[in-house]
């Protein structure tokens, strides 16, 4: 991808031979990435392959050294408001504050009024099904409640893109299928350029309208694209998730074997 | 209705462990103030007063109004000093948590002065500030200060990196960071800083008192001995005990319910 291919979209993201890296480690060198407004993509990849690494510097939180980052025609520098970031963490919700004073911080930190203010929250809170649990405080949720909350908060500051860091990784297989569907849902109803970092192929099946596969690292690349053409919401049972799993599988299985190689680790012997 | 009784029954358990829990408290105090009139009965009561004789004293002084006034004044600048401490050194510890400069520029003075005792300082500060309240008032402080200081650094420290990043991609300005969320969740720490110093602010009043003043606990304590009433220098010591304990509480119950959201837990 050359420069001159000016980005001009309104909230597509274009990550231009993007290598981000610190102190002698590259964690992912020539990124070439366009991802269209209203756009959900995944981005998969063994872990350790710096798929996060990616998301962060997206967000602004760490500076690429080499290329460029382009968010809604504007480059990266620093974290804003237009990417809203997802974590996998619920650590990210503000533990002193209601579940309806997370999701009002972003818009309360613009200093919208204060009617509006509630009217942003309860709608985001309806969206992500979070209304009855409104004044309560994150301790006091589950784990899948909690990423509603964060989900709900990053909505109700209506940034360009969502960035997603793994939300659903540290939810237990029940919750996290629910929460999958439900993102699904709320993307539907609310869509918006998405990206999703998962290891997990199923998922991202399941939400994509293309998954991004990633060599493993160092020195990590995009190593293929593949459009989920499936019609929403997904069936996990039909012949063609089938098909594309089968796929994702086989290429993936391939990054975690030469990642596996490079730790020292031999995959076939160890399987003997 | 099983519930129900399991709850109720749970309630009186809890209320029986409370019970017991008094009763053994009370058992140590007593035995306490057994050993306390032993020990005086066999030294004798120009050494030792007994807490009997220790009551008659506080009774006395209560009555003509010098153990209240006492107390007062101690109290008084107990809470100017302390109080003084945490707003200064809570805002200073986050200041010095957030921006490396800062940290960088005062981190040798802090780590200079929290090792030299008030008491070091008494003379000066008498010189410097006066015999009347400032001086005492100035110790108090500096003896808080620290401490709060260096426990806000910490506690900024242990700020898991995920909130300030939310609070970033949320749009919040460096300033706004630092008053909705560091400050918010260095609370927990900046209320354990601040009941170590109100300990060491007691322990500083007496040095603060008995060098220059005319009222207050340590003033009380140390004129006593120019009269020769051990009872008196007993009751100032118990008064202090009993006052420290009283301070002690209301911040944790204060704390407790008006910070119970910044999860303190005391």
């Amino acid at each position: 991808m050359s420069g001159e291919s000016s980005p001009t979209r309104d909230s597509g993201i274009v990550l231009d031979d993007v290598g981000i890296g610190f102190d002698g480690f590259q964690a992912v060198s020539g990124i070439d990435l366009e991802i269209a407004e209203g756009e959900f993509i995944c981005l998969l990849g063994p872990s350790g392959c710096g798929k996060s690494t990616v998301l962060m510097a997206l967000a602004g939180f760490v500076a690429p050294n080499h290329g460029d980052i382009w968010v809604g025609g504007r480059a990266v520098s620093a974290p804003s408001p237009d990417c809203g970031v997802v974590f996998q963490s619920s650590d990210a919700l503000f533990d002193w504050l209601t579940v309806r004073q997370n999701v009002a911080f972003g818009p309360r930190m613009r200093g919208v009024a204060k009617g509006r203010q509630q009217e942003i929250v309860d709608e985001y809170l309806g969206l992500v099904g979070l209304r009855h649990a409104a004044d309560k405080y994150p301790n006091q949720l589950s784990g899948g409640m909690r990423q509603r909350a964060q989900i709900a908060r990053v909505l109700a500051n209506e940034p360009r893109v969502v960035l997603m860091d793994e939300p659903f990784g540290a939810l237990d297989a029940q919750t996290r299928e629910v929460m999958q569907h439900e993102l699904d849902r709320i993307w539907q109803a609310h869509r918006s350029t998405v990206l999703f970092v998962t290891h997990d192929i199923d998922e991202a099946i399941l939400l994509a309208d293309r998954v991004v596969v990633m060599t493993a690292g160092p020195d990590a690349r995009v190593k293929s694209c593949y459009p989920v053409e499936l019609p929403r919401p997904r069936d996990e049972g039909s012949a063609g998730f089938a098909e594309l799993r089968r796929q994702l599988r086989a290429d993936i299985g391939e990054e975690v074997q030469k990642s596996l190689r490079a730790q020292g680790i031999d995959p076939e012997g160890a399987a003997a | 209705m099983t519930a129900v009784a399991g709850r109720q029954a749970r309630t009186v358990a809890k209320r029986r462990w409370r019970l017991q829990g008094l009763a053994w408290t009370a058992l140590a105090l007593l035995a306490g103030l057994a050993v306390w009139t032993a020990v005086a009965w066999w030294y004798g009561s120009s050494l030792v007063a007994s807490p009997a004789e220790t009551l008659r004293a506080g009774i006395d002084l209560a009555k003509d109004g010098s153990l209240g006034e006492s107390v007062l004044a101690s109290s008084r600048r107990i809470l100017l000093g302390w109080g003084l401490g945490v707003l200064v050194g809570g805002p200073v510890g986050v200041l010095m948590g957030r921006i490396p400069v800062i940290r960088r520029l005062l981190d040798p003075y802090i780590e200079f002065f929290r090792f030299i005792p008030p008491i070091a300082f008494v003379t000066v500060a008498i010189v410097w500030f006066g015999i009347g309240e400032m001086s005492k008032i100035v110790l108090i402080f500096y003896t808080s200060v620290f401490l709060v200081t260096v426990n806000t650094i910490a506690g900024v420290l242990a700020i898991e990196e995920s909130k300030l990043r939310a609070a970033a991609s949320l749009g919040a300005s460096r300033w706004q960071i630092l008053h909705a969320v560091v400050l918010p969740a260095t609370v927990p720490y900046i209320v354990t800083g601040a009941r170590l110093a109100m300990g060491n602010s007691f322990l500083t009043i007496v040095s603060a008192e008995i060098v220059a003043a005319d009222t207050g606990i340590g003033a009380m304590i140390w004129q006593s001995r120019n009269y020769g009433r051990i009872d008196w220098i007993f009751l100032g010591i118990i008064v202090l005990g009993l006052l420290g304990f009283v301070f002690d509480r209301l911040i944790r119950v204060l704390a407790g319910r008006l910070l119970r959201r910044y999860g303190v837990k005391l």
